[in-house]
């Protein structure tokens, strides 16, 4: 591993305006990620994590502070590096899916292809690969209302590393399944983790933490404990 | 840049909106017909006109006996010292320098009959330098000579409509045509002129010297013997049409002892007040073309954009997840303005087809002359682009401009 650190946050603020008042959604966050970390984090609803997830996807941006991914400063990087970060470098997932609804799951998949200069059969070859990965080979062709909600999370998986990004976010990616589909879907992620890729997940039960090799947890927008890292 | 995926994903988008998309196109639709059809209009009547000019030559003047207003009823309350007549002629031709040729005419309509086939067409008695003055070639035999223009002379010139009408192969020159019973000699053909913008065929026409036509056929005024019922002049050049006419009108008026205000018992048409009708027509055609067409390209644009800002508001999460799989602004907005583009093209060749088959539907009911041409199609498919173009900035950029986190968000 690089002496390089994938994600570093350095003093994090998210600040939001709530009326007349401010609520610091995210204070002071200071960490680093290593590559190929399996990272949970955890808190309790409303502590900041999606916030904190959303900043270092480059979703959003930090009031104070600055992130680095893969060693580049997102407050330096213009709108058009952000979207090809994270298009090539980051994926994310998140706890509704977000597919898209008409759109079947070999073009969901293919659809941060569609930003990344490849020709459509390139894509669809790739696209179709990737599902296969995450165990759809079968039913690529069926839209979102006819998957059920395993598979429809497998796609959105599949979207998410499609471009085999470095980074992998997910939050609350089993939030709206089952128990044993949010078996399967940890076991794939630590599949993929094994496979190279850095997994970071939002999640609020211990078992699925458990599968996690480093957990962060915040509370009122805080780190209060994390068991690895710097 | 790859248009590709984004034409795909427009084409899918307006596709699931299938009916609120062709409602959308509506008034697209319209102004690209309306637009087609006013201009096809328009090319029709403009290119009437020009055959009518180009039949009656560049530089050539045309008196007609009465006042402005040609309406036939008005002819017969012109008095007799009012006519226009040979001594008209003759004062014309001494006074007036730049004309090269000028000859009266008298029209009537009179049976013809060559051999068992008989014909009803338009004899017209004219001078010897008639044929010269409409710049109209002989294609068989002889034209009229000044040595016709005695009250013996039976000669006739006949028309291709004529010739085609009686002669059935026969060779017209030599034969004997009687018109209006009496034996006239064919002496030459004409060349097929064809028809007048106005839809009148020029080729339906004997001629006939002016003074056989008073004197055998009646032809003539009752109180006048050498009235004639125009006069046609033909002057040296185009650009001396205007002073030509301004002396005509003089030297006429001086032989009547009329004052510069008393109302002319004759006019004057020439091919450039044809000109300037036609410009002024064109100019009406052409505003009444351009309002109703871009009134309802406007409204059907405005109608495009109202849409597509209804369409990026419920796409907000479409958009924002595309932005987080690395959609960039400009990926955003060209998806966005693709779709408008698209969607006022399709209401473009839909307009075309309408405005195509209404041109034709007009062209067939009232009979005006319609001139369809492929550049006006072209302009109507430009004008759906601009449209889509115009009207799909405003909600493309309101697309592009959305942050990627508050799109996710939004519910
Ligand atoms: N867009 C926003 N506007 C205002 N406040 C927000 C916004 N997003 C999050 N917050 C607030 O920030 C805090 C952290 O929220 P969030 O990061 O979603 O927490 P978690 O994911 O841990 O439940 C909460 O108090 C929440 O109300
Ligand atoms: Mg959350």
């Amino acid at each position: 591993m690089s002496g390089q650190p994938l994600v570093a946050c350095e003093g994090v603020t998210k600040l939001y305006r709530m009326g007349a008042h401010e609520v610091a959604a995210v204070r002071d966050v200071t960490l680093t990620i290593g590559a190929g970390e399996y990272v949970a984090v955890m808190g309790p609803s409303g502590s900041g994590k999606s916030t904190f997830m959303n900043l270092v996807g480059a979703l959003d941006v930090p009031t104070v502070g600055t992130i680095s991914i893969a060693g580049r400063a997102l407050n330096e990087l213009d709108g058009d590096a952000l979207a090809s970060l994270r298009n090539r470098t980051i994926g994310f997932v998140f706890q509704q899916f977000n597919l898209l609804s008409r759109t079947s799951a070999l073009g969901n998949v293919m659809l941060p292809l569609d930003y990344s200069g490849l020709t459509r059969a390139e894509a669809e070859v790739r696209a179709r690969a990737t599902l296969v990965r995450v165990g759809l080979g079968e039913r690529m062709s069926h839209g979102p209302s006819e998957l059920s909600g395993g598979q429809q999370q497998r796609v959105a998986i599949a979207r998410a590393i499609v471009n085999e990004p470095q980074i992998l976010l997910a939050d609350e990616p089993t939030g709206a399944l089952d128990s044993a589909t949010s078996e399967e879907i940890m076991t794939l992620f630590r599949e993929l983790n094994r496979g190279g890729i850095t997994v970071i997940l939002i999640t609020h039960e211990p078992d699925v933490a458990a599968h996690a090799r480093r957990q962060i947890r915040f509370k009122d927008g805080r780190v209060v404990s994390d068991t690895g890292g710097a | 840049m790859k248009v590709g995926p984004h034409f795909r994903t427009a084409l899918e988008a307006l596709q699931l909106n299938l009916v609120r998309s062709m409602l959308t196109t509506l008034g697209v639709i319209i102004g690209v017909a309306s637009l087609i059809v006013m201009v096809s209009i328009g090319a029709g009547a403009q290119s009437a006109i020009d055959k009518q000019i180009a039949a009656l030559g560049s530089n050539m003047l045309q008196i007609q006996s009465g006042p402005g207003n040609m309406g036939g009823g008005r002819r017969d309350q012109v008095g007799s010292v009012q006519m226009l007549s040979d001594r008209d002629i003759r004062a014309l031709r001494d006074q007036v320098p730049s004309i090269v040729a000028i000859s009266g005419q008298i029209n009537t309509t009179a049976p013809l009959v060559y051999g068992n086939a008989n014909w009803t067409g338009r004899v017209e008695g004219v001078g010897a330098e008639y044929l010269e003055i409409r710049d109209w070639p002989i294609a068989a035999g002889r034209g009229l000579e000044p040595g016709d223009m005695t009250v013996g002379a039976k000669v006739a010139i006949v028309g291709q409509t004529v010739v085609r009408e009686l002669f059935e192969g026969a060779d017209p020159v030599g034969a004997e045509l009687r018109i209006r019973n009496v034996p006239f000699t064919v002496v030459g053909v004409l060349e097929a002129k064809g028809q007048t913008g106005f839809g009148r065929d020029q080729d339906d026409v004997v001629l006939v010297p002016l003074a056989a036509a008073r004197a055998r056929l009646g032809a003539r005024a009752r109180s006048a013997p050498d009235a004639v019922g125009q006069i046609y002049v033909e002057l040296g050049s185009s650009r001396d049409m205007l002073r030509a006419a301004e002396d005509i009108e003089a030297v006429l008026r001086a032989r009547r002892q009329l004052s510069a205000t008393d109302e002319a018992p004759f006019s004057i048409r020439n091919t450039a007040e044809l000109i300037r009708t036609r410009t002024e027509a064109q100019a009406t055609m052409a505003f009444l073309l351009g309002a109703t067409s871009i009134i309802s390209l406007i409204v059907g644009g405005i109608g495009i954009m109202n849409i597509m800002l209804v369409s990026v508001t419920e796409r907000t999460r479409e958009i924002g997840l595309r932005m987080a799989v690395g959609a960039r602004k400009r990926d955003i907005l060209i998806q966005f303005l693709i779709e408008t583009v698209t969607l006022c093209v399709i209401g473009g060749l839909i307009g075309v087809a309408v405005g195509v088959g209404g041109s034709y539907l007009i062209a067939g009911f009232a009979e005006w002359p319609i001139l369809l041409r492929a550049d006006t199609v072209v302009l109507g498919i430009t004008a759906s682009v601009v449209v889509g173009v115009v009207f799909g900035l405003l909600p493309s950029r309101r697309a592009a401009s959305l942050n990627p986190i508050d799109a996710l968000r939004h519910e």
